[in-house]
């Protein structure tokens, strides 16, 4: 094997030496600044039309954005999110020939208490990130990661799918809204409205208290991996931006993920057991959520037009630094997966694309019973539909099994005499330890309040399992996790115990 | 000849602990990119070198600005640095 990629490495060395000074390919007047894909070298404004009209064809095209809608730009101070914000800026300016027309804000979630910021740096950054957002003159929210510790549990529960479909509904809902601007600017208060708007909805950032940083910080110590650390870090994220999207009325939610960390997010996800939600964490649109749905506009760009685009037109962005920040490149699958693919793309320039064309091709095969599945079937973390009602004959049974297998021969396995679990999974004598530490505590299994590893993994899909099984305790988890799976393993043990009484549902539809 | 080189929004990684931007003078001849990045190494890195440069070249997913312009071109690693050069270098990498 090795000598064969030996022999091909020779003729595979595709990249030629650059050429001195070229010409732009588009006008063939001035001077390129920057090559973007091979052979194709742009000058400075060309490259700006160029970026600018992509963005504004991204949305046009997909179709998904209503004009009039509320939209959350999520903006972590980086290069891609900074540069979607100056798009969507750039795009409701007045001259702007296509404008868009939705109402955009700001959110910035604050994850200093977890990557080695100290309040004053957290401070600092929250101040630099002000300035930029005021300037913008919408309204913004800046929320600090400590705030998962005071989210309710209504967060996890599943919201059936909205029913408006893009397509010809699309056209009415523009023409209704420029009929409507119309009327409104004869009455010449559409300016003055907006304004007064934005200004009520300002949220006044206030730095979470010593307590929570501590208790965030013992929950991510007790994480053993980075990798599972920056998955988990994620999925608290996300649980913030869904919630503070719901409570303000924000129907769509835009994240600046460019095409190379796709295409970086689309490696590492298959390699953490994610393939099952692949086209979801990385489509264009993703409606998990249900009534929040989030759209993802900086696809089509690589890192490096966003950098040179910042670079050249005076983006603003601000350093924060990350979970692996100075890691060294092996030590999270993300960073390896990122060095990986960045390695590879500097010899071999179409390897972000090639990866992204195939993450385009993904689609979720979403039946209708799918959108309206009971809220068990999504995964309790990351709601994606839960991919662990597989088959018996499946991988993923035959990895319990040998799971089982492997970790049974230490110890006895008393889950197997447990007669209320139908999942395999409940019957894993790793969880069955814990269980018996929790009869040791509390008493009495039945009565221990907080669910033991194993009831919480039942409710998880693949990935997000082996994320908690990293954890070495629940306990420190948030408590809406907690007590929102309480609350479905209850649902769920009610209907077995009325299980036979229960017409079944497809009966019942005809 | 005088330099000017500088970061852009680049903390990078163990680069940390070097200056945010630098001028350097030379007499004639002048330096290429490569033997700057060589001097960079040996004389402002401190910490991990390899977050920055690997082999004679940056670390992949870095981009090199000259005087706003894409490096590659300008012949990358061949470029001669010339009076009033601008080079900044930028991180793409997650992290910085």
């Amino acid at each position: 094997m090795c000598e064969v990629d030996e022999e091909n490495s020779g003729c595979l060395q595709s990249r030629s030496v650059p050429g001195v000074c070229k010409m732009c390919v588009k006008c063939k007047e001035n001077t390129a600044v920057l090559i973007i894909r091979v052979g194709d070298a742009f000058c400075r404004s060309c490259f700006k039309e160029y970026f600018v009209h992509k963005f504004r064809a991204m949305l046009g095209k997909n179709r998904v954005i209503f004009p009039g809608e509320k939209v959350l730009l999520t903006v972590s101070g980086g290069a891609a999110s900074s540069s979607m914000l100056a798009q969507v800026q750039e795009g409701l300016g007045r001259d702007a020939p296509k404008k868009l027309r939705f109402i955009p804000a700001i959110i910035y979630i604050d994850e200093g208490g977890v990557c080695g910021q100290d309040p004053e740096e957290r401070e600092e950054t929250v101040a630099q990130l002000e300035t930029i957002f005021r300037k913008t003159g919408f309204p913004y929210h800046i929320i600090s990661l400590e705030q998962v510790f005071s989210l309710p549990s209504s967060v996890l529960e599943p919201v059936p799918g909205g029913a408006r479909q893009p397509g010809g509904d699309y056209k009415a809902a523009v023409d209704q809204y420029i009929q409507q601007s119309k009327l409104k600017q004869k009455r010449g208060e559409a300016s003055v409205e907006e304004a007064q708007d934005s200004l009520t909805h300002l949220n006044i950032y206030s730095p979470p208290s010593p307590e929570h940083t501590q208790t965030l910080q013992r929950l991510f110590s007790t994480l053993k991996t980075l990798t599972a650390k920056e998955d988990l870090l994620q999925t608290l994220r996300q649980h913030l931006i869904l919630h503070t999207a719901r409570t303000h009325g924000y129907s769509k939610v835009m994240m600046g993920d460019s095409c190379t960390r796709l295409a970086i997010k689309l490696l590492t996800n298959i390699s953490l057991g994610r393939g099952a939600s692949l086209a979801a964490d990385t489509g264009f649109s993703d409606s998990r959520y249900g009534d929040v749905v989030v759209v993802r506009p900086m696809r089509d760009y690589s890192s490096k037009e966003i950098t040179f685009y910042n670079r050249l037109f005076g983006v603003e962005s601000v350093f924060t630094p990350s979970l692996d920040t100075k890691a060294p490149d092996k030590a999270s699958i993300q960073r390896l997966t990122e060095s990986f693919i960045i390695k590879l793309q500097a010899d071999f320039p179409s390897t972000v694309s090639t990866i992204y064309r195939t993450s385009e091709k993904l689609h979720t095969a979403s039946s209708p019973q799918n959108s309206s599945a009971e809220p068990s079937a999504k995964c309790l973390l990351c709601l994606c539909a839960a991919d662990t009602k597989a088959e018996e004959a499946s991988a993923f049974q035959a990895t319990l099994l040998s799971e089982r297998l492997s970790v049974g021969k230490a110890q006895s396995d008393p889950a197997h005499s447990n007669p209320a679990s139908s999942n395999p999974a409940s019957s894993n004598p790793a969880g069955s330890c814990c269980q018996e530490q929790g009869c040791g505590a509390g008493g009495c299994c039945s009565t221990s309040r907080i669910p033991a590893p194993t009831d919480l993994k039942t409710l998880l899909c693949y990935s997000c399992r082996l994320t908690i099984k990293d954890l070495i305790t629940v306990e420190a988890l948030p408590h809406y996790i907690t007590s929102e799976a309480e609350k479905r393993q209850r649902r769920a043990q009610m209907k077995e115990e009325i299980g036979e009484f229960l017409l079944d549902e497809d009966e019942d539809a005809e | 000849i005088r330099v000017h080189c500088g970061r852009g929004v680049f903390r990078g990684g163990g680069s940390q602990t070097s200056c945010d931007s630098f001028e350097f003078h030379r007499g004639e001849p002048s330096w290429d990119m490569k033997q700057l990045l060589a001097w960079i190494r040996v004389n402002l890195l401190k910490e991990r070198p390899e977050l920055f440069v690997q082999g004679d070249t940056v670390r992949p997913g870095i981009l090199v600005l000259i005087n706003d312009a894409d490096w590659e071109l300008m012949g990358e690693l061949e470029y001669q640095l010339q009076d009033q050069d601008n080079v900044v270098f930028i991180s793409t990498l997650h992290g910085g």
